[in-house]
């Protein structure tokens, strides 16, 4: 499509915003600022931060289900923001989505034979039947269900056959590119385990390039190549994996992660108590300069006034002032 | 002194109608809860965690059978009749719910929530269970608590609704505490300012907490004792400690495997 040693995909600058209404008045609430990051074909993303941050803002936006006010997503080169009709549609076929809720996710109404089979009507018209049939048939082999399960509807399933069923149907076009919008938080710890395996699997077997939305710091860990950290809207720290979970440097992704609960009763304890105060602010009102100084505990005057850019330190990109004096 | 423990059950099975026969929910089902002491009771979905919480509380479905016995303090809960046990629950037995914008009335500001528990259960003038209430707020570190009293729980966030229901549930001073997955709904931030906030309250109230939950995390951090349960049975008890360090049963052994966990914890 394009030169070919662009990254998959290349977000600019990218901006939201909502239009609300806050004490009788109109308002437009700022949901993602100037969101900046690549990602190459192959790897895996991930996009954490607590409720609010905008994380899945973002992967709305990215596919074009909301729409943007400023900024760039480019595909393959190609901005997406500017494609309209049957042109967004051929490059629809490319971008797929995992949802949270695996069941509420599939028609209650169709068979999942049928549910399978839509996207390849929709993107592949020209397919035989005979071989439609045949591609959900191994899709469904691939993410471990079997035939009997095509006549079967979504009720019928647990939540963890549910995401399976889920992750076949994005996975049945052959995207480019799947968003994974907190695809295991539904899930008990086991199936969790089991969905977090899966992904690895079809990782490996299919080279796939993802974008997964979590607050499951732990399955991040296990599922990306690279990090980033969302704070109301605006990236607070990108980094590949171990230099963000071995050398965080942004003051919210320590806390972040210094928030995970620890299974081992001696050092839980020894951690002592939480390390954030408060909630999010709201998105109404985001504090000037760094949006988490009102939470940070390492806050000083420049804080409040300068709006940290993000800038290379270490092996992150941080938006802290501070950052390498912590 | 009583030599009794503070909730004692005896082979309590509970069983519903379901759409494919009966189901059963708990079966013969072994628990002591002592004095202060935290109880941590680890389980997936279905195990019966929430069954046994609502069977002490009795809020079973009036269609359940429910064989067996749960003593609080030696006194029989099964089958008391309902002006008795609610002179128990909410005032000597709490709850924290799971989803407390659920749990809350949406109706009622959170002063007049909170106050309803003295006000009805102590018999406390309104003047003085509102006072009351507001001492509650801010021993829950809610901020501006004159403020926060006179909002709807809508008004909130999340963290600070489970605040309030944690509030509610203390007001009363009750014995024990049983908090459903108070934390499941919460961001990470948030659990952990949450759970920091059951251990202050466990110190300085002294209430028994009983936490059920589906992440050993939370438990490891706040248990004395820990029982894993599937099936509707406790299939392993320990000490808290030793359940991490020497799990017995296969089924606690891969709950503890499949426990996602970061590679180097902060």
């Amino acid at each position: 499509m394009n030169a070919p040693d662009s990254p998959l995909l290349q977000v600019r600058e990218l901006r939201v915003s909502y239009a609300t209404r806050h004490r009788g008045r109109a308002v437009r609430v700022r949901a993602l600022e100037n969101v900046s990051f690549d990602l190459d074909s192959g790897q895996t993303l991930g996009i954490v931060g607590e409720s609010g941050s905008g994380k899945s803002t973002l992967a709305r936006a990215l596919l074009r289900l909301i729409r943007a006010d400023g900024g760039q997503i480019r595909f393959h080169g190609r901005d997406l923001l500017g494609l309209r009709g049957a042109d967004l549609h051929a490059v629809r076929a490319h971008l797929q989505m995992i949802f949270q809720d695996g069941i509420s996710a599939l028609d209650p109404r169709q068979r999942i034979g049928s549910i399978l089979a839509e996207p390849l009507e929709i993107f592949r018209p020209q397919l035989p039947h005979s071989q439609r049939r045949e591609r959900v048939l191994a899709m469904l082999e691939r993410v471990g269900l079997e035939s009997l399960h095509l006549r079967r509807y979504a009720h019928e399933f647990s939540g963890g056959q549910a995401q399976r069923v889920g992750i076949a149907r994005a996975l049945i076009v052959e995207p480019e590119l799947i968003v994974c919008d907190e695809p295991l938080s539904s899930l008990d710890v086991s199936i969790k385990a089991q969905i977090t395996a899966l992904l690895q699997q079809l990782q490996r077997d299919l080279g796939l390039s993802l974008l997964f939305i979590a607050h499951d710091l732990p399955a991040v860990q296990l599922l990306c190549d690279r990090v980033l950290v969302l704070y109301l809207g605006r990236v607070m720290e990108i980094a590949a994996r171990d230099a963000l979970f071995q050398t965080p440097r942004h003051p919210y992704t320590r806390a972040l992660l210094q928030s995970v609960p620890i299974a081992d009763p001696r050092r839980a304890r020894a951690r002592g108590r939480a390390p954030l105060l408060g909630d999010m602010p709201s998105s109404l009102s985001p504090p000037s300069g760094c949006v988490f100084r009102s939470r940070c505990p390492h806050a000083i005057e420049r804080c409040a006034q300068e709006v940290p850019a993000l800038r290379r330190v270490g092996h992150s990109e941080v938006a802290c002032h501070r950052a390498e004096e912590l | 002194m009583n030599e009794d423990p503070l909730l004692q059950i005896r082979d309590l099975s509970v069983s519903y109608p379901g759409a494919h026969g009966r189901f059963t929910a708990l079966c013969e089902l072994n628990l002591e809860v002592s004095a202060g002491e935290c109880l941590g009771l680890v389980g997936e979905s279905g195990s019966g965690k929430t069954a046994l919480l609502l069977a002490i509380l009795g809020l079973l479905p009036a269609q359940s059978s429910v064989r067996g016995s749960i003593r609080y303090r030696g006194g029989e809960l099964l089958g008391l009749e309902a002006a008795r046990l609610n002179a128990i629950r909410g005032a000597r037995i709490a709850m924290v719910f799971q989803e407390p914008m659920s749990a809350l009335n949406p109706y009622m500001r959170v002063i007049d929530q909170l106050s309803e528990v003295p006000h009805v259960h102590g018999g406390m003038s309104r003047r003085k269970a509102r006072q009351r209430a507001l001492e509650m707020l801010e021993a829950v570190h809610i901020g501006e608590p004159e403020r926060r009293a006179r909002q709807y729980p809508h008004e909130l966030s999340g963290g600070m609704r489970q605040r309030v229901m944690i509030a509610m549930a203390l007001i009363g001073e009750p014995d024990i505490v049983l908090a459903d997955e108070p934390t499941t709904a919460l961001d990470v931030t948030v659990q952990a300012q949450i759970l920091s906030l059951l251990q202050e309250m466990r110190e300085r109230t002294g209430a028994a907490l009983v936490l059920v939950t589906h992440d050993l995390g939370v438990v490891a951090q706040l248990a004395d004792r820990i029982g894993v349960m599937r099936g509707g049975r406790i299939v392993e008890q320990a000490e808290c400690t030793q359940l991490f360090s020497q799990p017995q049963h296969p089924y606690t052994q891969a709950l503890l495997s499949a426990m996602p966990r970061l590679e180097y914890p902060l």
